[in-house]
């Protein structure tokens, strides 16, 4: 008895030594479910619905690793994390994917050890204010109260505009997203900043949006995408290529409707190698061959998922802008599949 | 010469150190530390293999990098370009802030309670203890949050103050504005200021070059200000050494007087005296310096001038104040009840009146039972101040233990630097309060 608690102390001691190398797909195929880690609460990006279904723009990235790995898009245990948990529950490995409008920049990459397997959202920081104060430039903010999420490239870049345009601000920083958004309609801040989707995806939410404008400015380069751990590079391989495979699947007409027609082969041999009639990518992934067709299917394409969360018919409201495909004049762009 | 010989001396066995009770406790004493010592060995080992497996070596030399983040609420000169360890300094004080200031209105409004409650009225006794139970029982985070919410809810936005018919007014002649941002007084200002003298400073730094160049730019003047690693008013400085000049000064008319009252036992009336020895000096002090107040005013979108402080402060101020004052509250009662009742009544029978029976001859003798646990109090005060974050009070956990924490990715260093912050503090308060209450206690002869 006695022995087999050390022997068992010894084990767990030699396995958290090595939890941050590799694994991570046995751990989730062993598991049966992914730890997917998501915004606390972002309309259209992630949040629960009425019956606490998780559903988002994020959300659907993760439903898709979910379908390709496991085969089961609903096999997800969605994590809500704050700007400021974020990284360390990624880094600890209570989550094996985030996919939480994280911005994509080098001290990230580099200096905290994540791994950007992509962009799926192409933003700047902008700045709403309410109609009633009559501002039309984020220049004209000279000593504006801004609301700031902590721990984002968000309150680095204010920092940088105000500073590069002599100007001071008073921050506020807050939490969360709902925090800041009570603060705001509080005008406890005069001014809110984040990603200017963020915005969109906030203003969605309010009782009036109308009463209130995002101002012209874009401040910063804000390429939002999913990341896993650095260093366990087969499973960064497999969350890149999901989301490759939803970029392609629009690029090549694959969409929720058709996709169960084309899966029976067709002339092409692209969206055959995408959705596994014909050679061998998703061994080469260490998973099966309709890897990619469950993924695709689990919400539709790239552009499908686009419409549905935060496209123009939703209340967010956003045009594809530079969020449309390279064929369609955006930056959205999917190696091959060869 | 003696013919008893000596018993055997028993020889050392090993057995002993388990079943002789004269080793025994000791014996289990060096195995249970270096239990202790390996576990903690282990931990530390972990941790460090950890790491190293993350690719994140143990070091501490982001502190010294660019924060590029702002604070708004800093009592030394900070900005975006300062260093992380700057940021946690600017928290740390911030911290201190508002546990000083905590402290002090818990322990007023704790006294204050804690006497009510042993009141005779009995409407008064009750309404105590049911402030006491009120704040004792419900988490101190929720009163942060609640008091947070009223004010930023209830109180008039700055642009309320806007326009020839404003919707709200500044209190008391039209020089404290209450916003829902936070509240705004009056700040001292002096037309012949004598200047900062700036600590430490670096002369080859830019800002210290604009520091020497004592130039009237409104540019210069604000850079001038981030030369050295802090800068002293020296306005204060003269007027905190007359101060107190002045007040050994009236110490000694106080002695002398109790000095003729032990003599001749009439205590000559010298308040006047006094009051004129230290207030004369001081007045003629900030006329010399042409003393003056600045008021707040409406510029832009917020008040400008004028001391601010944030709603963030005043909602953890007066949380933590409310809530500590419940339990300090107990404790003075205790305190008082601890003092026999033969103590009121001989000064009774004296002809002193309750109100100075309290404070001359209860309170002093009730303090010795009362300031063991208080300075437990103080402590769990500083601690809770951790609770900043929730309102957005930048303190040492928001900014250490917060946004350098993300900023840089180093959780390990950043919390083990908040821990012994912490640490440090506890322990100097607890030193310092420990070497009062050695010195007050009740001396056993
Ligand atoms: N992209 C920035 C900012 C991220 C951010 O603050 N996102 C906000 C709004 S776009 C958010 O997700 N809020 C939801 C929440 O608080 O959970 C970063 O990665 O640092």
């Amino acid at each position: 008895m006695k022995k087999s608690v050390f022997l068992g102390a010894l084990t767990v001691a030699s396995l958290t030594a090595g939890i941050a190398a590799a694994g991570t797909l046995d751990d989730v195929k062993a598991r049966g479910k992914l730890n997917c880690g998501v915004s606390t609460g972002l309309v259209g990006f992630a949040s629960p619905d009425a019956n606490g279904k998780w559903e988002g723009y994020d959300v659907a990235i993760c439903r898709a690793v979910a379908a390709a790995v496991i085969g089961d898009n609903t096999a997800v245990e969605f994590v809500p994390l704050s700007t400021k948990t974020r990284f360390t529950a990624l880094a600890s490995g209570e989550v094996d994917l985030l996919a939480r409008n994280t911005t994509w920049t080098l001290s990230r990459d580099v200096d905290l050890k994540m791994e950007f397997v992509g962009i799926n959202y192409y933003d700047g920081q902008g700045f709403m204010a309410p109609k009633a104060l009559g501002v039309t430039s984020a220049k004209e903010l000279d000593g504006a109260t801004v609301c700031i999420q902590t721990g984002t490239t968000t309150e680095l870049n204010l920092s940088d505009f105000f500073r590069a345009n002599g100007i001071s601000y008073e921050p506020v920083p807050i939490e969360t997203n709902a925090e800041g958004q009570a603060q705001y309609l509080a005008g406890a801040c005069d001014v809110y900043t984040t990603d200017a989707s963020g915005l969109a995806a906030t203003r969605a939410a309010f009782e009036n949006p109308a009463d209130h404008v995002i101002l012209p400015e874009i401040v910063s380069k804000e390429p939002l995408g999913p990341l896993v751990r650095h260093g366990d590079n087969e499973w960064g391989d497999i969350v890149r290529w999901t989301l490759n495979a939803l970029i392609s699947a629009e690029e090549f007409g694959i969409t929720s409707a058709n996709i169960e027609e084309l899966s029976k082969g067709t002339e092409n041999p692209e969206i055959n190698r995408i959705l596994g009639t014909e050679g061998n990518m998703g061994e080469m992934l260490g998973l099966d061959a309709d890897w990619a067709a469950r993924a695709i299917a689990s919400g539709g394409n790239f552009g499908e998922i686009f419409e549905a969360n935060v496209g123009e018919k939703t209340p967010v409201g956003l045009a594809r802008g530079l969020n449309a495909l390279w064929t369609d004049g955006g930056l959205i762009y999917s190696p091959p599949f060869r | 010469m003696t013919t008893l010989t000596d018993p055997p001396k028993a020889s050392f066995r090993l057995s002993m150190l388990l079943y002789d009770t004269r080793y025994r406790s000791t014996t289990i004493q060096v195995i249970a530390l270096m239990g202790f010592m390996l576990g903690a060995a282990w931990l530390i080992n972990n941790v460090a293999v950890n790491l190293a497996a993350a690719g994140k070596p143990f070091t501490f030399g982001f502190l010294s990098d660019a924060s590029g983040y702002d604070i708004n609420q800093k009592l030394i000169e900070y900005n975006s370009q300062s260093s992380h360890l700057r940021a946690a300094v600017v928290g740390l004080l911030n911290t201190l802030l508002v546990a000083v200031m905590g402290c002090t209105l818990a322990t007023f409004l704790g006294v204050f309670i804690g006497v009510l409650r042993l009141s005779s009225n009995w409407v008064i006794s009750r309404l105590a203890a049911v402030y006491v139970e009120g704040f004792r029982n419900v988490p101190v985070l929720l009163w942060i949050v609640l008091i947070m919410a009223a004010t930023s809810h209830s109180a008039p936005q700055p642009k309320d103050f806007r326009g020839d018919n404003p919707s709200a007014t500044m209190k008391i002649f039209d020089s404290v504005a209450i916003t829902n941002r936070g509240v705004y007084f009056p700040e001292p200002l002096f037309s012949n200021s004598l200047g900062d003298v700036a600590m430490f400073p670096d002369s080859s730094t830019e800002a210290c070059e604009a520091y020497a160049a004592e130039s009237d730019d409104d540019k210069v003047i604000k850079l001038a200000k981030s030369c050295g690693s802090f800068q002293i008013s020296l306005d204060l400085i003269a007027i905190g050494s007359v101060f107190i000049a002045c007040l050994m000064i009236s110490k000694l008319v106080a002695n002398r007087a109790s000095q003729i009252q032990a003599q001749t036992g009439v205590r000559p009336t010298v308040w006047y005296l006094r009051l004129g020895i230290v207030a004369i000096p001081t007045i003629i002090t900030l006329w010399i310096l042409g003393f003056y107040l600045g008021y707040p005013e409406l510029k832009g979108f917020n008040f400008k001038g004028g001391i601010y402080m944030r709603s963030s402060l005043l909602a953890l101020w007066i949380a933590l104040s409310l809530y500590t004052a419940a339990f300090i509250a107990e404790i003075v009662r205790a305190g008082i009840m601890a003092i026999s009742k033969g103590q009121s009544e001989a000064a009774g029978a004296l002809g002193i009146r309750p109100g100075r029976t309290m404070s001359l001859v209860v309170l002093p003798q009730a303090m010795r039972v009362i300031f063991p646990p208080l300075i437990s109090q103080y402590l769990n005060l500083t601690k809770n101040s951790s609770l900043a974050i929730a309102v957005g009070y930048m303190d040492v956990t928001g900014t250490l233990g917060g946004i350098t924490l993300n900023q840089t990715g180093r959780e390990m260093e950043t919390i083990l630097l908040l821990m012994a912050c912490y640490l440090i503090i506890s322990l100097i308060v607890s030193t310092v309060m420990n070497a009062y209450n050695e010195r007050t206690k009740l001396k056993e002869r």
